[in-house]
């Protein structure tokens, strides 16, 4: 009984909740038994976030536990490093090279980390530049798109199951820009223009 | 048939609106809002947001006694203010189908204490359902109504975080309508005075009995037998972990948990070598099934928290899996306040009085971390304002106390602690954060924003004339956007030897839809000092020599930094290249 589970980290406000809802329509599009989690809430307001899609013949536990996770798509490189232990060893890593400072390193309690890029670079992880391509595609708020664009390059799902659920999915005038967003991110993927 | 995927919440609407419920109402609170925020798209159902829980059951109460089916929803501290209706409710009974839904919130993601539900089942003595993922929620509640009115009694469906957020794939039914009962007048079973209630209290007791021998052939109470080595007592979303981490465990899954089915659990204990209890949050079911003389085997689960498949693992002691080594020394990312709040202005200026600040539950909550650190207590929904009356009696202190509760928080229950501070004679201050939303929840409609459930107009508390009738001597509304303004007016309001109440008055950042241009720091003017960093913005930083840096596709203009520089360095720029997805 395979199920796979992919992980999103970011931080709240970054449209992880709706890249979620993308890939777990897609998974039951393509015929498979799905399980979500995410918390709402109070850590939504500019906190990390984590948002857990699992599928596969059947899914109990929609809660993902350290060494799990096959793939982890990280909005913001901070929340990569936090959420690594999620995934399991050779599991996929898709980082967006954005990062966003929290409030203690804003105020200056706390250093900014560094060395991230290496780090994450060190345990194989895919970078591409999400709001780039998003700019690209014709607004930066599609990087969650971009994003689910790099990962359905590493995901058994047909394009058009994509390609149906964001056009469902998304605000109707902003369906075009998505759908290219989409693209974008797939074949910077493809292109293997996503490694640093 | 498709099925669909939903979280909890949206099948726990769906499931209430096959039943035929014609009413839902509610107080949003994280975990359970979705529940009416769902319901009130479907037709056939009034939906309303009430001002706090009590009020809501209360609104419930009535719908059942006029004859109709109906929902109220609330998380697990709103049933602590619910709960003196739902204890004499138990007695009543109900007319219509009565289902509470409450949300638990194990780990306490958005919630100032975790408590089970269950307890209260037990208390008022009603039944309690737990349903394990969206598929039971739609169910359970189906049922959840069936007893009600079968057994002439109130029911919970006990909801957690994972259940109500997490989504699967559920298949819908259609909607039963459920026709409305003529309106009959019952005084023995309705009005609970002395004489009467004793008389129901034998229905209580009675039907304490008739619930727990259905409870050996409800449908939501099942034993899966395998491997007859381990048989594992489970409820609610720890069901699922158990399947992943024991797959093949006997288990005995209960989805009613109050009264619990003793025939079952000893019949379940008897067919398995080894009984073991696997629950979040209190030990509910531990304690009755060994309470029934049935030998658990403990196993070393966390007492508060939540499960994972992984942690029931560990405790069955199978190996831990492979994992990469957690990256040291990030900095934590707590939530905060939004670029542009108003909360953040009033802090500022508040942090200026030298106040002690009892505080209140919200978004506004988020302004006693650093760098505003302005905030010295927050327990429950209305407690700033009671707290600051008491403060002020234990006379331990010289500086002036303020309560600071926001709008939705002050209608729920806020409004009580005021009228007593009028009536005990106090000199206090209260600011009521008006932003024109319950913003924490995600924006719902309340008395004092005019906005209804299903997004009409409806009438606005006139703030400044309420805090007059209740008796406040001065009531003065500031924009919280305005700092020196707003400093000026709390200064006179804290030193005052009168009441006082001052309304911070501001939309929501998050509701504010025509952008403002972005502003930047002028290099040359900067001189370091910090004092914009100490607003606490998430736009503003410091680069690598210490100069304030703004993110200008994070600024959205609202200018309380501009005020707070001395220096005259922080400028305007025209419209931000919208790079980097602020907004």
């Amino acid at each position: 009984m395979s199920i796979t589970t992919v992980v999103l980290a970011g931080v709240g406000g970054q449209g992880t909740i709706l890249a979620g809802d993308v890939l777990a329509k897609v998974a039951v599009a393509e015929g498979h038994d799905v399980k979500l989690s995410e918390v709402h809430g109070m850590a939504q307001r500019g906190g990390s976030v984590e948002t857990f899609v699992r599928f596969g013949e059947r899914v109990f536990s929609p809660v993902v536990d350290p060494g799990v996770a096959d793939h982890l798509i990280a909005f913001e490189e901070t929340e990569a490093a936090r959420t690594l232990t999620y995934l399991r060893p050779g599991g996929t890593l898709v980082v967006n090279r954005r990062t966003m400072a929290s409030l203690p390193v804003l105020i200056g309690d706390l250093p900014a980390p560094t060395g991230l890029e290496e780090a994450l670079f060190a345990e194989g992880a895919i970078f591409l530049d999400a709001e780039a391509l998003a700019c690209e595609a014709g607004s930066p708020r599609s990087a969650n798109i971009v994003l689910m664009g790099a990962a359905s390059y590493g995901l058994p799902f047909a394009v058009e199951s994509w390609e149906r659920v964001i056009s469902g999915r998304v605000p109707l005038k902003t369906v075009d820009g998505n759908l290219r967003a989409f693209h974008l991110g797939r074949n910077a993927c493809a292109e293997g223009a996503c490694a640093l | 048939m498709a099925r669909t995927l939903m979280s909890g919440n949206e099948a726990l609407a769906r499931g209430a609106w096959e039943a035929g419920a014609v009413v839902g109402v509610g107080y949003p609170g994280t975990p359970s809002t979705e529940v009416l925020e769902n319901l009130v798209n479907y037709d056939g159902v009034r939906c309303e947001w009430a001002p706090n829980e009590k009020v809501a059951a209360e609104v419930a109460g009535g719908v059942s006694l006029g004859g109709a089916r109906t929902v109220v929803t609330m998380k697990h501290v709103g049933l602590n203010v619910a709960a003196d209706a739902l204890y004499s409710q138990s007695y009543t009974g109900v007319t219509g189908g009565l289902v509470y839904v409450v949300a638990d919130d194990p780990g306490m993601h958005s919630s100032q204490n975790e408590q089970d539900t269950r307890n209260h089942g037990v208390g008022a003595r009603i039944p309690v359902l737990e349903p394990s993922d969206s598929q039971e929620a739609l169910e359970f509640i189906r049922s959840a109504f069936d007893l009600s009115e079968r057994f002439d009694v109130p029911v919970i469906v006990r909801m957690t975080t994972r259940v109500s957020h997490g989504k699967g794939l559920v298949e819908t039914g259609e909607r039963h309508e459920v026709p409305v009962k003529p309106y009959q007048r019952d005084v023995p079973k309705n009005v609970m005075m002395p004489g009467n209630a004793r008389l129901r209290l034998r229905h209580v007791n009675a039907r304490e009995g008739d619930l727990a021998a259905y409870g050996a052939v409800a449908p939501e109470n099942r034993a899966e037998y395998r491997d007859n080595a381990l048989g594992v007592i489970t409820s609610g979303i720890a069901y699922q972990y158990v399947r992943e981490a024991l797959p093949d465990a006997s288990i005995l899954k209960l989805g009613l948990t109050v009264p619990l089915p003793d025939a079952l659990i000893l019949e379940f204990s008897s067919k398995v070598e080894r009984v073991v209890v696997v629950e979040e949050m209190d030990p509910y079911l531990s304690l009755r099934v060994r309470a029934l003389g049935v030998q658990i085997d403990d196993v070393d689960l966390p007492r508060s928290g939540e499960l994972s498949p992984r942690i029931i693992a560990a405790a069955f002691g199978q190996e831990p899996l492979a994992t990469r080594a957690p990256v040291e020394g990030l900095p934590p990312r707590p939530p905060l306040l939004c670029p542009g709040c108003p909360h953040r202005g009033l802090f500022y200026s508040l942090g200026k009085v030298r106040a002690v600040v009892t505080g209140d539950i919200g978004c506004y909550t988020l302004g006693s971390l650093p760098p505003l650190k302005g905030m010295d207590s927050c327990v429950c929904m209305g407690a700033s304002v009671g707290m600051a009356h008491g403060v002020a009696l234990a006379g331990s202190t010289e500086r002036p106390v303020v309560a600071v509760i926001g709008d939705s928080t002050f209608a729920h229950s806020g409004i009580t602690g005021l009228l007593h501070m009028a009536y005990a004679g106090s000199h206090g201050t209260v600011v009521i954060l008006d932003n024109r939303t319950t913003a924490m929840t995600g924006h719902q409609g309340n008395p004092v924003n005019g906005v209804f459930i299903n997004g009409e107009a409806a009438p606005e508390v006139d703030l400044e004339a309420l805090s007059y009738a209740l008796g406040v001597a001065s009531v003065r509304t500031v924009d919280p956007h305005q700092l020196d303004a707003t400093l000026a007016v709390l200064r006179e309001e804290t030193v005052a030897e009168h009441l006082s109440v001052v309304i911070s008055k501001a939309p929501c950042a998050l509701l504010v839809k025509e952008a403002k241009d972005p502003f930047a720091v002028d290099e040359e003017l900067c001189t370091k000092c910090g004092a914009c960093i100490r607003l606490g913005c998430p736009a503003i930083s410091r680069d690598e020599t210490g100069r304030a840096v703004i993110d200008t596709a994070t600024c959205v203009g609202c200018g309380q930094c501009v005020q707070v520089c001395r220096f005259d360095a922080i400028v305007g720029v025209g419209p931000s290249c919208d790079l980097g997805g602020g907004r």
